[in-house]
């Protein structure tokens, strides 16, 4: 299970800004397991899809160089206090 | 690939700004849009054409790349880019020298602000390349990263 923790904070210009770091090993597949020998498989993040009220603000497509836990952040206009993130 | 990804919920923030947030990210059943065979490609060109389908790339001074000079830890190089160029559909970042050099793509909706920050790998000391696509044309900066210690593997 990957957690996700997202904080929004709307400047005094109007615009977002949206930070999200996410706890997730991305293991490239290349790195070897220091007991077995065997290469541990590749695990991480393909697709990371941000809405707000249901517009699609940010696709992100990432490959395995993307670091551990990894860290995002954008901005955009038109949010208000209270509107819905996804 | 199984991604149960769950947003733990929001948090209030700091005496500026406003809580907004809170929500639930759902896991993508369908990964099809995925460009796999850019993130597969081996060398800058062949990431840059099949994932734009062209290597015609603009310089531009309009693009502005804030990463270290010097990475001590290659497996952890804080990047953002920053652009000017107006109607921005994407952000692509290439570690030149990486294995398979193209790290991530981020598409840009309506209303997002050309900006994005994240942390990227790198294996040893290279260039770092934006490649922003606006309007139709590709634009590229790119800014040279030294790395202590290689952040691929082992």
């Amino acid at each position: 299970m990957a957690s996700i923790k997202m904080r929004a904070t709307l400047g005094d210009d109007g615009v977002t800004t949206i930070k999200v770091l996410i706890s997730h090993s991305m293991d490239t597949g290349l790195e070897k397991d220091k007991k077995t020998g065997n290469n541990i498989p590749a695990h991480f993040i393909q697709e990371v899809v941000c809405e707000h009220n249901g517009t699609k603000l940010l696709t992100a497509e990432w490959g395995p160089a993307i670091s551990k836990n990894p860290y995002l952040s954008f901005r955009f206009k038109g949010g208000k206090a209270g509107d819905t993130m996804k | 690939m199984k991604r149960r990804i769950f947003l733990k919920g929001s948090l209030a923030s700091g005496a500026i700004g406003l809580a907004i947030s809170a929500g639930l990210l759902t896991p993508r059943l369908v990964l099809a849009a995925w460009p796999k065979a850019a993130f597969d490609a081996t060398n800058v060109d062949g990431a840059v054409n099949s994932l734009f389908g062209s290597t015609a790339l603009t310089g531009s001074d309009k693009i502005r790349i804030k990463a270290p000079d010097i990475a001590e830890n290659g497996a952890v190089v804080p990047i953002s880019i920053e652009t000017d160029i107006k109607d921005v559909e994407s952000i692509s970042i290439i570690a030149e020298k990486n294995a398979s050099p193209l790290t991530s793509s981020f598409v840009l909706g309506k209303g997002t602000e050309a900006f994005i920050a994240t942390r990227i790998k790198m294996a040893k000391t290279g260039s770092v390349i934006a490649v922003v696509k606006a309007g139709g044309k590709l634009y590229s900066t790119g800014k040279e990263v030294k790395v202590t210690i290689g952040g691929c593997g082992g």
